[in-house]
Protein backbone atom coordinates (compact mmCIF):
# COMPACT_ATOMS: atom_id res chain seq x y z
CA UNK A 1 0.00 0.00 0.00
CA UNK A 2 1.59 3.24 -1.19
CA UNK A 3 1.42 6.01 1.39
CA UNK A 4 3.50 8.69 -0.25
CA UNK A 5 3.95 10.33 -3.62
CA UNK A 6 6.77 9.41 -5.97
CA UNK A 7 7.45 13.10 -6.72
CA UNK A 8 8.73 16.06 -4.69
CA UNK A 9 6.94 18.69 -6.76
CA UNK A 10 3.63 18.69 -8.60
CA UNK A 11 4.72 20.05 -11.96
CA UNK A 12 2.38 18.17 -14.26
CA UNK A 13 0.24 15.07 -14.51
CA UNK A 14 2.77 13.69 -17.00
CA UNK A 15 5.28 13.12 -14.17
CA UNK A 16 2.76 11.32 -11.92
CA UNK A 17 2.15 7.59 -11.72
CA UNK A 18 -1.32 6.10 -11.64
CA UNK A 19 -0.70 5.12 -8.00
CA UNK A 20 0.12 8.73 -7.12
CA UNK A 21 -3.21 9.88 -8.52
CA UNK A 22 -5.05 7.18 -6.61
CA UNK A 23 -3.29 8.13 -3.37
CA UNK A 24 -4.25 11.78 -3.91
CA UNK A 25 -7.88 10.73 -4.43
CA UNK A 26 -7.97 8.52 -1.33
CA UNK A 27 -6.49 11.33 0.75
CA UNK A 28 -8.90 13.86 -0.80
CA UNK A 29 -11.84 11.62 0.19
CA UNK A 30 -10.83 12.10 3.83
CA UNK A 31 -10.35 15.85 3.43
CA UNK A 32 -13.78 16.10 1.86
CA UNK A 33 -15.17 14.63 5.09
CA UNK A 34 -13.18 17.21 7.06
CA UNK A 35 -14.66 20.02 4.91
CA UNK A 36 -18.17 18.93 5.78
CA UNK A 37 -17.61 19.08 9.52
CA UNK A 38 -18.62 21.96 11.78
CA UNK A 39 -14.90 22.76 12.26
CA UNK A 40 -13.34 22.50 8.80
CA UNK A 41 -9.75 22.60 9.86
CA UNK A 42 -6.92 20.21 10.73
CA UNK A 43 -3.54 21.15 12.20
CA UNK A 44 -1.33 19.08 9.84
CA UNK A 45 0.64 21.91 8.17
CA UNK A 46 0.81 24.31 11.11
CA UNK A 47 4.61 24.59 10.82
CA UNK A 48 4.61 25.26 7.06
CA UNK A 49 4.52 28.52 5.14
CA UNK A 50 3.19 28.58 1.59
CA UNK A 51 3.51 31.37 -0.98
CA UNK A 52 0.89 31.65 -3.70
CA UNK A 53 2.76 33.29 -6.55
CA UNK A 54 0.38 34.29 -9.35
CA UNK A 55 1.71 35.96 -12.49
CA UNK A 56 -1.67 35.53 -14.18
CA UNK A 57 -5.23 36.34 -13.14
CA UNK A 58 -7.22 33.71 -11.32
CA UNK A 59 -10.32 33.54 -9.14
CA UNK A 60 -11.08 29.88 -8.47
CA UNK A 61 -7.60 28.42 -8.40
CA UNK A 62 -6.12 31.07 -6.12
CA UNK A 63 -9.04 31.08 -3.70
CA UNK A 64 -9.17 27.30 -3.73
CA UNK A 65 -5.45 26.97 -2.97
CA UNK A 66 -5.64 29.62 -0.26
CA UNK A 67 -8.61 27.93 1.41
CA UNK A 68 -6.93 24.52 1.16
CA UNK A 69 -3.80 25.94 2.80
CA UNK A 70 -5.78 27.61 5.57
CA UNK A 71 -7.87 24.50 6.23
CA UNK A 72 -4.56 22.66 6.78
CA UNK A 73 -3.41 25.41 9.20
CA UNK A 74 -0.49 26.53 7.01
CA UNK A 75 0.65 30.15 7.01
CA UNK A 76 -0.12 31.77 3.67
CA UNK A 77 1.37 34.71 1.77
CA UNK A 78 -0.10 35.89 -1.50
CA UNK A 79 1.72 37.48 -4.35
CA UNK A 80 0.28 38.79 -7.58
CA UNK A 81 2.47 40.26 -10.26
CA UNK A 82 0.27 43.27 -10.97
CA UNK A 83 1.07 44.88 -7.62
CA UNK A 84 4.70 43.81 -7.30
CA UNK A 85 8.26 44.69 -8.21
CA UNK A 86 7.98 42.47 -11.30
CA UNK A 87 6.72 45.65 -12.91
CA UNK A 88 10.12 47.20 -12.06
CA UNK A 89 11.94 44.44 -13.98
CA UNK A 90 12.71 41.75 -11.41
CA UNK A 91 13.14 38.24 -12.86
CA UNK A 92 11.04 35.23 -11.86
CA UNK A 93 13.98 33.52 -10.18
CA UNK A 94 14.92 36.64 -8.18
CA UNK A 95 11.34 37.20 -7.13
CA UNK A 96 10.92 33.63 -5.89
CA UNK A 97 14.33 33.52 -4.20
CA UNK A 98 13.46 36.67 -2.31
CA UNK A 99 10.20 35.12 -1.17
CA UNK A 100 12.05 31.96 -0.10
CA UNK A 101 14.62 34.01 1.83
CA UNK A 102 11.74 34.89 4.13
CA UNK A 103 11.58 31.16 5.05
CA UNK A 104 8.81 29.86 2.83
CA UNK A 105 8.52 26.08 2.40
CA UNK A 106 6.24 25.66 -0.60
CA UNK A 107 5.43 27.72 -3.66
CA UNK A 108 2.22 27.55 -5.68
CA UNK A 109 3.06 29.09 -9.05
CA UNK A 110 0.93 30.30 -11.91
CA UNK A 111 2.79 31.77 -14.86
CA UNK A 112 2.05 32.52 -18.50
CA UNK A 113 5.25 30.82 -19.72
CA UNK A 114 5.33 27.11 -20.45
CA UNK A 115 7.73 25.31 -18.09
CA UNK A 116 7.94 28.09 -15.48
CA UNK A 117 7.22 25.64 -12.65
CA UNK A 118 9.78 23.14 -13.98
CA UNK A 119 12.36 25.92 -14.17
CA UNK A 120 11.73 26.90 -10.54
CA UNK A 121 11.83 23.29 -9.35
CA UNK A 122 15.32 22.94 -10.83
CA UNK A 123 16.59 26.21 -9.38
CA UNK A 124 15.12 26.76 -5.94
CA UNK A 125 14.92 24.77 -2.76
CA UNK A 126 11.18 24.43 -2.06
CA UNK A 127 8.28 22.21 -3.09
CA UNK A 128 6.74 23.67 -6.23
CA UNK A 129 3.11 23.20 -7.21
CA UNK A 130 2.17 24.18 -10.72
CA UNK A 131 -1.12 26.09 -10.73
CA UNK A 132 -0.98 26.53 -14.49
CA UNK A 133 1.95 27.28 -16.80
CA UNK A 134 0.88 28.95 -20.04
CA UNK A 135 -0.77 26.51 -22.44
CA UNK A 136 1.07 23.51 -20.94
CA UNK A 137 -0.34 21.91 -17.78
CA UNK A 138 -2.73 22.65 -14.91
CA UNK A 139 -2.38 19.48 -12.84
CA UNK A 140 -4.64 20.26 -9.87
CA UNK A 141 -7.51 21.12 -12.24
CA UNK A 142 -7.14 17.75 -13.99
CA UNK A 143 -7.00 15.98 -10.62
CA UNK A 144 -10.17 17.63 -9.40
CA UNK A 145 -11.90 16.96 -12.73
CA UNK A 146 -11.05 13.26 -12.56
CA UNK A 147 -11.96 13.19 -8.85
CA UNK A 148 -15.37 14.69 -9.68
CA UNK A 149 -15.96 12.11 -12.44
CA UNK A 150 -15.02 9.34 -10.00
CA UNK A 151 -17.42 10.77 -7.42
CA UNK A 152 -20.29 11.14 -9.91
CA UNK A 153 -19.88 7.90 -11.88
CA UNK A 154 -18.16 5.63 -9.35
CA UNK A 155 -14.94 5.27 -11.31
CA UNK A 156 -12.92 6.82 -14.12
CA UNK A 157 -11.68 3.63 -15.78
CA UNK A 158 -13.67 2.67 -18.85
CA UNK A 159 -15.57 5.97 -19.03
CA UNK A 160 -15.74 8.01 -22.23
CA UNK A 161 -14.75 11.62 -21.72
CA UNK A 162 -14.82 14.28 -24.42
CA UNK A 163 -13.12 17.65 -24.06
CA UNK A 164 -14.80 20.40 -26.08
CA UNK A 165 -13.56 23.75 -27.32
CA UNK A 166 -10.23 25.53 -27.43
CA UNK A 167 -7.88 22.55 -27.07
CA UNK A 168 -4.95 24.40 -28.66
CA UNK A 169 -4.65 27.03 -25.92
CA UNK A 170 -5.80 24.90 -23.00
CA UNK A 171 -3.53 23.65 -20.23
CA UNK A 172 -6.60 22.03 -18.69
CA UNK A 173 -7.06 19.88 -21.79
CA UNK A 174 -3.51 18.52 -21.79
CA UNK A 175 -3.49 17.75 -18.06
CA UNK A 176 -6.91 16.16 -18.35
CA UNK A 177 -5.80 13.95 -21.24
CA UNK A 178 -2.83 12.66 -19.21
CA UNK A 179 -4.86 12.13 -16.03
CA UNK A 180 -7.82 10.42 -17.69
CA UNK A 181 -5.61 8.12 -19.76
CA UNK A 182 -3.55 7.12 -16.72
CA UNK A 183 -6.77 6.24 -14.91
CA UNK A 184 -7.99 4.14 -17.85
CA UNK A 185 -10.63 6.38 -19.45
CA UNK A 186 -11.14 6.87 -23.20
CA UNK A 187 -10.55 10.46 -24.28
CA UNK A 188 -11.89 12.40 -27.27
CA UNK A 189 -11.46 16.05 -28.16
CA UNK A 190 -13.96 18.06 -30.17
CA UNK A 191 -13.68 21.57 -31.56
CA UNK A 192 -13.05 23.53 -34.71
CA UNK A 193 -10.15 22.21 -36.79
CA UNK A 194 -8.11 25.36 -36.15
CA UNK A 195 -8.24 24.90 -32.35
CA UNK A 196 -7.10 21.27 -32.29
CA UNK A 197 -3.31 20.84 -32.25
CA UNK A 198 -1.86 18.98 -35.21
CA UNK A 199 -0.11 16.18 -33.31
CA UNK A 200 -2.75 15.51 -30.67
CA UNK A 201 -3.67 12.17 -32.24
CA UNK A 202 -0.25 10.86 -31.22
CA UNK A 203 -1.33 10.95 -27.57
CA UNK A 204 -3.93 8.29 -28.40
CA UNK A 205 -6.83 10.73 -28.29
CA UNK A 206 -9.83 10.48 -30.62
CA UNK A 207 -10.59 13.61 -32.64
CA UNK A 208 -14.10 14.63 -33.71
CA UNK A 209 -15.21 17.82 -35.40
CA UNK A 210 -18.97 17.25 -35.14
CA UNK A 211 -20.42 18.42 -31.84
CA UNK A 212 -23.45 16.15 -31.90
CA UNK A 213 -21.50 13.00 -32.75
CA UNK A 214 -19.06 13.74 -29.92
CA UNK A 215 -21.88 14.27 -27.42
CA UNK A 216 -23.51 11.08 -28.62
CA UNK A 217 -20.26 9.17 -27.90
CA UNK A 218 -19.30 10.46 -24.47
CA UNK A 219 -20.42 9.85 -20.86
CA UNK A 220 -18.81 13.07 -19.69
CA UNK A 221 -18.49 16.37 -21.57
CA UNK A 222 -15.77 18.66 -20.24
CA UNK A 223 -16.42 22.01 -21.91
CA UNK A 224 -13.62 24.58 -22.12
CA UNK A 225 -13.68 28.33 -22.55
CA UNK A 226 -12.45 30.03 -25.71
CA UNK A 227 -9.23 31.70 -24.53
CA UNK A 228 -9.39 34.91 -26.55
CA UNK A 229 -6.56 36.39 -24.46
CA UNK A 230 -4.12 33.78 -25.77
CA UNK A 231 -5.24 33.98 -29.40
CA UNK A 232 -3.01 36.23 -31.49
CA UNK A 233 -4.73 35.44 -34.77
CA UNK A 234 -8.36 34.69 -35.59
CA UNK A 235 -9.09 30.96 -35.42
CA UNK A 236 -12.80 31.24 -36.27
CA UNK A 237 -14.92 33.98 -37.83
CA UNK A 238 -16.81 35.14 -34.72
CA UNK A 239 -17.92 34.04 -31.25
CA UNK A 240 -21.47 33.98 -32.58
CA UNK A 241 -20.52 31.50 -35.27
CA UNK A 242 -18.51 29.42 -32.78
CA UNK A 243 -21.52 29.28 -30.52
CA UNK A 244 -23.76 28.14 -33.40
CA UNK A 245 -21.50 25.20 -34.21
CA UNK A 246 -19.96 24.32 -30.84
CA UNK A 247 -22.25 25.85 -28.19
CA UNK A 248 -24.05 23.24 -26.06
CA UNK A 249 -27.68 24.07 -25.30
CA UNK A 250 -30.69 22.40 -23.73
CA UNK A 251 -32.42 21.35 -26.99
CA UNK A 252 -29.25 19.64 -28.17
CA UNK A 253 -28.88 17.70 -24.90
CA UNK A 254 -32.58 16.75 -24.90
CA UNK A 255 -32.31 15.46 -28.47
CA UNK A 256 -29.57 13.04 -27.38
CA UNK A 257 -31.96 11.29 -25.02
CA UNK A 258 -29.24 9.97 -22.66
CA UNK A 259 -27.58 10.69 -19.35
CA UNK A 260 -24.55 12.93 -19.71
CA UNK A 261 -22.35 14.75 -17.21
CA UNK A 262 -21.42 18.34 -18.06
CA UNK A 263 -18.22 19.80 -16.61
CA UNK A 264 -16.50 23.16 -17.00
CA UNK A 265 -13.27 24.33 -15.36
CA UNK A 266 -14.52 27.94 -15.23
CA UNK A 267 -14.79 30.77 -15.91
CA UNK A 268 -17.88 30.10 -18.04
CA UNK A 269 -18.76 32.36 -20.92
CA UNK A 270 -22.50 31.83 -20.73
CA UNK A 271 -24.11 31.76 -24.14
CA UNK A 272 -20.85 30.92 -25.92
CA UNK A 273 -19.69 27.38 -25.08
CA UNK A 274 -22.58 26.58 -22.71
CA UNK A 275 -26.06 28.03 -22.57
CA UNK A 276 -27.30 29.08 -19.12
CA UNK A 277 -30.00 26.39 -18.95
CA UNK A 278 -27.29 23.70 -19.45
CA UNK A 279 -24.83 25.23 -16.99
CA UNK A 280 -27.52 25.25 -14.30
CA UNK A 281 -29.15 21.91 -15.21
CA UNK A 282 -29.00 18.62 -13.31
CA UNK A 283 -26.43 17.37 -15.85
CA UNK A 284 -23.92 19.94 -14.65
CA UNK A 285 -21.43 19.17 -11.86
CA UNK A 286 -19.62 22.48 -12.24
CA UNK A 287 -20.08 23.56 -8.62
CA UNK A 288 -19.15 20.08 -7.34
CA UNK A 289 -15.88 20.53 -9.23
CA UNK A 290 -15.23 23.74 -7.31
CA UNK A 291 -16.05 22.08 -3.98
CA UNK A 292 -13.83 19.09 -4.76
CA UNK A 293 -11.04 21.46 -5.79
CA UNK A 294 -10.36 22.42 -2.18
CA UNK A 295 -10.25 18.79 -0.98
CA UNK A 296 -7.98 17.70 -3.85
CA UNK A 297 -5.60 20.62 -3.28
CA UNK A 298 -5.50 19.85 0.45
CA UNK A 299 -4.49 16.29 -0.43
CA UNK A 300 -1.73 17.49 -2.78
CA UNK A 301 -0.33 19.97 -0.24
CA UNK A 302 -0.53 17.44 2.59
CA UNK A 303 1.19 14.67 0.63
CA UNK A 304 3.95 16.96 -0.70
CA UNK A 305 4.57 18.39 2.77
CA UNK A 306 4.92 14.83 4.03
CA UNK A 307 7.81 14.37 1.63
CA UNK A 308 9.58 17.41 2.99
CA UNK A 309 10.84 16.14 6.30
CA UNK A 310 12.91 13.44 4.60
CA UNK B 1 13.13 -11.60 17.24
CA UNK B 2 11.12 -13.61 19.73
CA UNK B 3 7.50 -13.27 20.78
CA UNK B 4 5.32 -14.44 23.61
CA UNK B 5 1.53 -14.50 23.76
CA UNK B 6 -0.07 -12.30 26.43
CA UNK B 7 -3.75 -12.62 25.50
CA UNK B 8 -5.48 -15.15 23.26
CA UNK B 9 -8.96 -16.14 22.09
CA UNK B 10 -10.62 -17.26 25.28
CA UNK B 11 -8.90 -14.88 27.65
CA UNK B 12 -9.55 -11.97 25.26
CA UNK B 13 -13.28 -12.73 25.31
CA UNK B 14 -13.28 -12.72 29.14
CA UNK B 15 -11.38 -9.43 29.13
CA UNK B 16 -13.80 -7.80 26.66
CA UNK B 17 -16.79 -9.04 28.71
CA UNK B 18 -15.27 -7.55 31.85
CA UNK B 19 -14.62 -4.20 30.14
CA UNK B 20 -18.25 -4.11 29.01
CA UNK B 21 -19.47 -4.81 32.54
CA UNK B 22 -17.36 -1.92 33.80
CA UNK B 23 -18.75 0.34 31.08
CA UNK B 24 -22.34 -0.56 32.01
CA UNK B 25 -21.52 0.07 35.67
CA UNK B 26 -20.51 3.64 34.82
CA UNK B 27 -22.82 4.41 31.92
CA UNK B 28 -25.94 2.46 32.89
CA UNK B 29 -28.24 2.46 29.83
CA UNK B 30 -25.87 4.43 27.57
CA UNK B 31 -28.49 7.12 27.12
CA UNK B 32 -26.03 9.97 26.86
CA UNK B 33 -22.95 7.89 26.09
CA UNK B 34 -21.24 7.22 22.77
CA UNK B 35 -18.30 5.06 21.70
CA UNK B 36 -15.65 6.68 19.52
CA UNK B 37 -13.11 4.16 18.26
CA UNK B 38 -9.71 5.22 16.97
CA UNK B 39 -8.72 4.05 13.45
CA UNK B 40 -7.59 1.53 12.47
CA UNK B 41 -7.43 -1.18 15.14
CA UNK B 42 -9.38 0.61 17.85
CA UNK B 43 -12.35 0.28 15.52
CA UNK B 44 -12.14 -3.53 15.57
CA UNK B 45 -11.93 -3.56 19.38
CA UNK B 46 -14.75 -0.99 19.51
CA UNK B 47 -17.01 -3.03 17.20
CA UNK B 48 -16.63 -6.05 19.48
CA UNK B 49 -17.37 -4.03 22.59
CA UNK B 50 -20.38 -2.50 20.88
CA UNK B 51 -21.83 -5.89 19.96
CA UNK B 52 -21.37 -7.24 23.52
CA UNK B 53 -22.95 -4.10 24.98
CA UNK B 54 -25.88 -4.24 22.57
CA UNK B 55 -26.51 -7.87 23.47
CA UNK B 56 -26.66 -7.20 27.20
CA UNK B 57 -28.44 -3.81 27.00
CA UNK B 58 -30.79 -5.02 24.23
CA UNK B 59 -30.52 -1.66 22.45
CA UNK B 60 -28.37 0.16 19.92
CA UNK B 61 -25.24 1.91 21.16
CA UNK B 62 -24.01 5.01 19.26
CA UNK B 63 -20.69 4.20 17.59
CA UNK B 64 -18.26 6.30 15.58
CA UNK B 65 -14.87 5.97 13.87
CA UNK B 66 -12.24 8.60 14.53
CA UNK B 67 -9.17 8.97 12.32
CA UNK B 68 -6.34 10.97 13.86
CA UNK B 69 -3.89 11.02 10.92
CA UNK B 70 -4.25 14.76 10.22
CA UNK B 71 -3.91 15.62 13.92
CA UNK B 72 -0.75 13.65 14.68
CA UNK B 73 2.21 15.56 16.07
CA UNK B 74 4.79 13.38 14.28
CA UNK B 75 3.77 14.38 10.72
CA UNK B 76 6.96 15.22 8.75
CA UNK B 77 9.04 13.75 11.57
CA UNK B 78 8.41 10.15 10.60
CA UNK B 79 9.87 8.25 7.67
CA UNK B 80 6.61 8.04 5.71
CA UNK B 81 3.29 9.69 6.41
CA UNK B 82 0.47 7.40 7.51
CA UNK B 83 -2.43 6.73 5.23
CA UNK B 84 -5.66 8.36 6.33
CA UNK B 85 -8.78 6.35 7.19
CA UNK B 86 -12.38 7.44 7.36
CA UNK B 87 -13.77 9.45 10.25
CA UNK B 88 -17.45 8.61 10.67
CA UNK B 89 -19.25 10.32 13.53
CA UNK B 90 -23.00 9.68 12.97
CA UNK B 91 -24.14 11.52 16.11
CA UNK B 92 -23.81 14.88 17.86
CA UNK B 93 -20.92 14.94 20.33
CA UNK B 94 -22.09 18.08 22.13
CA UNK B 95 -22.84 17.23 25.79
CA UNK B 96 -22.37 13.49 25.26
CA UNK B 97 -20.25 11.22 27.44
CA UNK B 98 -17.58 9.95 25.06
CA UNK B 99 -15.68 6.69 25.46
CA UNK B 100 -12.56 6.64 23.28
CA UNK B 101 -11.42 3.12 22.35
CA UNK B 102 -7.99 2.04 21.16
CA UNK B 103 -6.06 -1.23 21.03
CA UNK B 104 -2.78 -0.21 22.68
CA UNK B 105 -2.02 2.78 24.92
CA UNK B 106 1.68 3.59 24.99
CA UNK B 107 3.08 7.13 24.65
CA UNK B 108 -0.37 8.73 24.79
CA UNK B 109 0.30 10.77 21.64
CA UNK B 110 -2.41 9.03 19.59
CA UNK B 111 -4.93 9.76 22.33
CA UNK B 112 -3.80 13.40 22.41
CA UNK B 113 -4.40 13.59 18.66
CA UNK B 114 -7.76 11.86 19.10
CA UNK B 115 -8.88 14.43 21.68
CA UNK B 116 -7.90 17.14 19.22
CA UNK B 117 -9.76 15.45 16.35
CA UNK B 118 -12.82 14.87 18.52
CA UNK B 119 -13.14 18.51 19.61
CA UNK B 120 -13.80 19.42 15.94
CA UNK B 121 -17.20 17.77 16.36
CA UNK B 122 -18.28 19.60 19.50
CA UNK B 123 -17.80 19.85 23.25
CA UNK B 124 -18.51 16.58 25.01
CA UNK B 125 -19.69 16.36 28.63
CA UNK B 126 -16.75 14.18 29.52
CA UNK B 127 -14.29 11.82 27.87
CA UNK B 128 -13.01 8.46 29.06
CA UNK B 129 -10.47 6.13 27.54
CA UNK B 130 -10.62 2.38 27.07
CA UNK B 131 -7.44 0.58 26.03
CA UNK B 132 -7.28 -3.15 25.36
CA UNK B 133 -3.59 -3.15 26.30
CA UNK B 134 -1.90 -0.57 28.50
CA UNK B 135 1.89 -0.41 28.17
CA UNK B 136 2.86 1.03 31.52
CA UNK B 137 5.88 3.29 31.99
CA UNK B 138 6.17 4.58 28.42
CA UNK B 139 3.99 7.64 28.58
CA UNK B 140 5.16 10.93 27.01
CA UNK B 141 1.99 12.75 28.08
CA UNK B 142 -0.19 12.82 31.20
CA UNK B 143 -2.87 10.48 29.81
CA UNK B 144 -4.36 7.44 31.56
CA UNK B 145 -7.06 4.94 30.61
CA UNK B 146 -10.13 4.42 32.84
CA UNK B 147 -10.76 0.95 31.41
CA UNK B 148 -7.79 -1.34 30.81
CA UNK B 149 -7.96 -4.83 29.31
CA UNK B 150 -4.47 -5.90 30.23
CA UNK B 151 -1.54 -4.06 31.74
CA UNK B 152 1.85 -4.88 30.25
CA UNK B 153 5.21 -3.90 31.60
CA UNK B 154 7.85 -4.04 28.92
CA UNK B 155 11.10 -2.58 27.68
CA UNK B 156 11.53 0.04 24.99
CA UNK B 157 13.01 -2.62 22.70
CA UNK B 158 9.80 -4.65 22.96
CA UNK B 159 6.48 -3.93 21.35
CA UNK B 160 2.92 -5.14 21.56
CA UNK B 161 1.51 -6.76 18.44
CA UNK B 162 -2.25 -7.09 18.16
CA UNK B 163 -3.59 -9.72 15.73
CA UNK B 164 -7.38 -9.72 15.47
CA UNK B 165 -9.29 -12.12 13.27
CA UNK B 166 -11.18 -9.32 11.48
CA UNK B 167 -7.89 -8.15 10.02
CA UNK B 168 -6.02 -11.28 9.02
CA UNK B 169 -8.65 -14.02 9.28
CA UNK B 170 -6.41 -15.91 11.71
CA UNK B 171 -6.89 -16.31 15.45
CA UNK B 172 -7.09 -13.51 17.97
CA UNK B 173 -3.75 -13.15 19.65
CA UNK B 174 -1.87 -10.39 21.37
CA UNK B 175 1.90 -10.76 21.46
CA UNK B 176 4.78 -9.18 23.28
CA UNK B 177 7.53 -9.02 20.68
CA UNK B 178 11.18 -8.66 21.67
CA UNK B 179 13.33 -7.11 19.00
CA UNK B 180 16.87 -8.35 19.63
CA UNK B 181 18.48 -6.87 16.53
CA UNK B 182 18.13 -3.20 17.35
CA UNK B 183 19.18 -2.23 20.80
Amino acid sequence: MQSQLSVKHLLGIKELKKEDIQLIFETADQFKLVLNRPIKKVPSLRDITIANVFFENSTRTRLSFELAEKRLSADVVNFSSSSSSVKKGETLLDTVNNILAMKVDMVVLRHSSVGAAHFLARNVNANIINAGDGTHEHPTQALLDAFSIREKLGEVAGKKVCIFGDILHSRVALSNIFALQKLGAEVMVCGPNTLIPKYLGELGVKIEYDLKKALQWCDVANVLRIQLERQTIKYFPSLREYSLYYGINKELLDSLNKEIVIMHPGPINRGVELSSDVADSHHSIILDQVENGVAVRMAVLYLLAGKQGQ
Amino acid sequence: MSKRSILDNELLQITLDRLCQQLIENHDQFEESVILAIQPRGVIVGERIKSILEKSLKKKVAFGHLDVTFHRDDFRRKEAPLKANATIVPFIIEDKRVILVDDVLYTGRTVRAALDAMIAFGRPKDVELLALVDRKFGRDLPIEAQYVGKEVICLETEHVQVDLHEENKGEDKIWLVTNNDKK
